[in-house]
C-alpha cells in the first residue's frame, strides 16, 4: 500500500518536471518570436509590431516567384512557337527573339513592377503573407523597389549563371568553384543577420515583414451562449488554475478542432479543476462558459495590472 | 454569468463596425487604387484609421482575444501602409523619373563617372597601343572564338562591317543578342559589384576595355579605322556611355561602403544605394536603346557618314540630357 503510494508520488513529480521542461521550452520559443519583432511608431504614436519575415518564408516566396517567371517563359515561347507554326514554319528566328525579348522584360521588371504597385509585394511574396516596407519605417520609394531588385542579379542570376557555365580546363573549373563560394555567400547573406537582409535589402534600406490578412471572427464569449452554458459557473478558485497562455489555447481549440479534441480537452479541464464529468457531458457549452468566465477573470486582473502568464504563474 | 458585463467584449462591440469599414476601404484601396475610392471614403478614411491604432493600443492592454488583436495589428499595418504610403501614380512616377530624378542623380556622380570611364577607356587604350604594336597581344585579352582576329583579311573585316542584304529577322536577333550581349551582363555585374569597395567592378571595366581596345586595333591595323568607328560607335556611344553609368553606380555603393564620413555605414550605403539605383536603372534604359540602334540602326544604314552623324547626334544628346544645367526643383 505505501510503496504504491510512492509510486504514485514519483509519477506526479515527473509529470510536474514534464510539464516544466515543456513550459521552458514554450518560453524560450516566444523569445525567438519576440525578436522578430519590430515596432514601428506611427506618427500618431502608437507601435506597430512589425514581423520579420523569416529566412523559409522569404525562400519559399522566392521559389514561388521563380515557377512563375519560367511557367510564363515557357508559355510565351509555346504562344509564339504556335503562332509561327500556323503560319507555315517560317521564321523560326524571328519568334526566338521575340522570346528573347520577352525574357529580358521579364527578368529585369517582374519583381520590380508588382513591389513597385499598391500591394509592394510580387505574387509570390503575397501568397506567403510578405510585403516589402522601408526599415526606417517611412515610404518604400520606388528607388529603393529598384535598387533592391537590381541588387538580385547578383544574388540570383550570377550564380546560376555560374553554376550552367561550362568550363574547358582545370583552373577555369577552380576560378568557377571559387566564383561559386563568392557568390554563395550573398545567397545565404540572410541567414546571418537578425532581420533576415539580403544585400538588395541592405542597400536599398528595406526589409521584408510578414504581415498576412487575418479575418475577424466572431467573439466566443458573443456568439449567442448555448442554452446550457448557464448552468454552468465557476468560482474563482476554479478559474485560478490556469493563465492567459492556457486561454489562448482554449481559444484554439474552441475556435478550429474536432469535436473529439474538444472532449478531451474538456476532461483534462475538468480534472484539473476537481469536477465530475456529468451522465451526459455538454462539451461545448462547458468550454464556452469556461472560456468565457476565465477571460473575465484574466482581463480583470490584467487590468490591476498582473498579468497571469500560464498556470506555473502563481502570484 | 452573462459575459456582456466583460469590459473588452463591450469595448469589441462599441467599435467593431468601424473597423471592418476600414478593412473595406483599404481593401478596396489595395484591389484597384486610390482613384476608386469615393469622395465619403476618403474623408472618412484619416478617422477611421486613427480610431483603428488607438484601438489597437487599448487592445492591448484589455483584451485577451488573440484573434482581436492579431487581426487588429494587421488591420493598422495595411491601413498605416496605405495612409503613409506613396500615392503618385506609375504614370507620373515615370515622368518625374526621365524629367528630373534620373539627369539629376547623373549628374551628381560625376566623379565616379570620370573614374568608372577612366578604367573603361584607359584599359581599351593600352590594349590598343599593345596590339598595334604586337598583335601577339591580341589573343592576351580576347578568346579564340571571335573569326575577326589579327589573322582575317582586310575583305572578311570589311564585310563584317556593312551588311548587304536586310531582312526584318536578322535585325530582331541582333537586337535580341544584343540585349543578352556580354555587355548588358557587364553594366549590371559592374554594379552589383560595387558592393564589394567596387574593386570588382573596376577589374571588370578595365576588362572590358582592354577587349574593345584590342579589338578596335585589329581593324585599325588593317587600315578600316574609319569604318569601323562609325559601325562600333552608331550604338557604342550610348552603350559604352551605359556602361560608365553602371560602372560610376558600382563606385557610388563602393564609395558609400568604404567612405561613409559622418553617417553610419549602413546609413551611407542605404542613401547612396537609392541614388545609384537611379543611374542603374537609366543605364538599362539605354542598354535597350543600344539595341535597338545595333539590332536596326546598324543594319539599315550603311553610310559611314551617316553613321557618325548618328553617333555625335547620341553623344550631344545624352551629355546635354545628363549635364545641361537645369532649375532645380521645378517638379516639387
Amino acid at each position: 500500500m505505501a510503496r504504491r503510494k510512492v509510486q504514485k508520488g514519483s509519477d506526479e513529480t515527473e509529470a510536474r518536471r514534464e510539464a516544466l521542461r515543456r513550459r521552458d521550452m514554450r518560453v524560450k520559443e516566444q523569445e525567438r518570436q519576440a525578436r522578430r519583432i519590430r515596432p514601428l511608431v506611427t506618427p500618431e504614436g502608437a507601435a506597430l509590431n512589425l514581423r520579420v519575415a523569416t529566412a523559409s518564408e522569404r525562400a519559399g516566396a522566392f521559389l514561388l516567384d521563380f515557377s512563375i517567371l519560367v511557367i510564363t517563359v515557357i508559355a510565351f515561347s509555346w504562344m509564339i512557337a504556335i503562332v509561327f507554326s500556323e503560319m507555315g514554319f517560317r521564321g523560326w528566328q524571328i519568334a526566338g527573339s521575340i522570346a528573347a525579348v520577352v525574357i529580358f522584360i521579364l527578368r529585369v521588371f517582374y519583381f520590380t513592377f508588382f513591389e513597385i504597385g499598391r500591394k509592394a509585394a510580387t505574387p509570390g511574396k503575397r501568397a506567403l503573407g510578405l510585403r516589402v516596407a522601408a526599415r526606417s519605417g517611412g515610404r518604400l520609394t520606388a528607388n529603393a523597389v529598384l535598387a533592391r531588385n537590381f541588387m538580385r542579379e547578383l544574388e540570383v542570376f550570377l550564380p546560376l549563371t555560374l553554376l550552367v557555365m561550362g568550363s574547358e580546363d582545370a583552373i577555369g573549373a577552380w576560378i568557377r568553384l571559387i566564383a561559386l563560394v563568392w557568390a554563395g555567400t550573398f545567397v545565404l547573406f540572410p541567414l546571418f543577420n537578425s532581420e533576415k537582409l539580403r544585400v538588395g535589402d541592405l542597400i536599398a534600406g528595406t526589409m521584408v515583414i510578414h504581415a498576412p490578412r487575418v479575418k475577424l471572427k466572431k467573439d466566443i464569449t458573443s456568439a449567442e451562449p448555448l442554452a446550457t452554458a448557464s448552468q454552468h459557473s465557476f468560482t474563482t478558485a476554479e478559474l485560478d488554475a490556469y493563465g492567459i497562455h492556457e486561454l489562448h489555447v482554449l481559444e484554439d481549440v474552441l475556435r478550429q478542432s474536432t469535436p473529439e479534441i474538444k472532449a478531451k480537452v474538456a476532461d483534462r479541464i475538468r480534472n484539473k479543476i476537481g469536477r465530475e464529468t456529468p451522465q451526459t457531458p455538454d462539451d461545448l457549452a462547458f468550454l464556452e462558459a469556461y472560456y468565457a468566465a476565465l477571460r473575465a477573470r484574466l482581463e480583470q486582473r490584467m487590468l490591476f495590472g498582473e498579468r497571469k502568464t500560464d498556470k506555473f504563474d502563481t502570484r | 454569468m452573462n459575459d456582456r458585463v466583460m469590459k473588452s467584449y463591450r469595448f469589441r462591440e462599441e467599435r467593431e463596425a468601424d473597423w471592418q469599414a476600414l478593412d473595406r476601404i483599404v481593401t478596396r484601396a489595395e484591389k484597384r487604387g486610390v482613384k476608386r475610392l469615393s469622395d465619403e471614403d476618403m474623408l472618412a478614411l484619416p478617422r477611421l484609421y486613427r480610431q483603428a491604432v488607438s484601438s489597437l493600443s487599448m487592445a492591448r492592454s484589455i483584451s485577451l482575444d488573440q484573434n482581436l488583436l492579431a487581426y487588429l495589428e494587421t488591420l493598422c499595418a495595411r491601413a498605416y501602409f496605405f495612409v503613409y504610403g506613396t500615392r503618385a501614380s506609375m504614370g507620373s512616377r515615370i515622368a518625374q523619373y526621365f524629367r528630373r530624378d534620373w539627369p539629376d542623380a547623373v549628374s551628381r556622380a560625376v566623379l565616379p563617372t570620370l573614374l568608372a570611364a577612366l578604367c573603361l577607356f584607359g584599359g581599351g587604350l593600352l590594349a590598343f597601343i599593345l596590339t598595334m604594336q604586337d598583335p601577339e597581344w591580341f589573343w592576351t585579352f580576347n578568346s579564340g572564338w571571335d573569326s575577326r582576329n589579327p589573322d582575317a583579311g582586310y575583305d572578311y573585316l570589311r564585310s563584317t562591317l556593312y551588311t548587304e542584304e536586310t531582312n526584318i529577322a536578322d535585325m530582331l536577333g541582333a537586337f535580341a543578342a544584343q540585349l543578352f550581349s556580354h555587355n548588358s551582363t557587364i553594366a549590371v555585374t559592374a554594379f552589383a559589384l560595387g558592393f564589394c569597395l567596387g574593386i570588382p567592378t573596376t577589374i571588370l571595366l578595365i576588362y572590358n576595355g582592354l577587349s574593345i581596345g584590342s579589338f578596335m586595333a585589329v581593324f585599325f591595323s588593317k587600315g578600316l579605322g574609319a569604318e569601323l568607328t562609325g559601325w562600333l560607335f552608331i550604338h557604342g556611344v550610348t552603350e559604352l556611355f551605359a556602361i560608365v553609368l553602371a560602372g560610376a553606380a558600382g563606385f557610388m555603393i563602393g564609395g558609400a561602403v568604404a567612405f561613409p564620413g559622418k553617417k553610419t555605414r549602413m546609413q551611407s550605403l542605404r542613401d547612396t544605394g537609392n541614388q545609384a539605383a537611379l543611374v542603374i536603372m537609366g543605364a538599362v534604359i539605354m542598354l535597350f536603346m543600344a539595341a535597338l540602334l545595333e539590332g536596326f540602326g546598324r543594319q539599315l544604314i550603311n553610310s559611314d557618314m551617316t553613321r557618325y552623324i548618328i553617333a555625335l547626334a547620341t553623344l550631344v544628346f545624352w551629355l546635354a540630357y545628363f549635364y545641361w544645367p537645369r532649375r532645380k526643383g521645378e517638379a516639387e
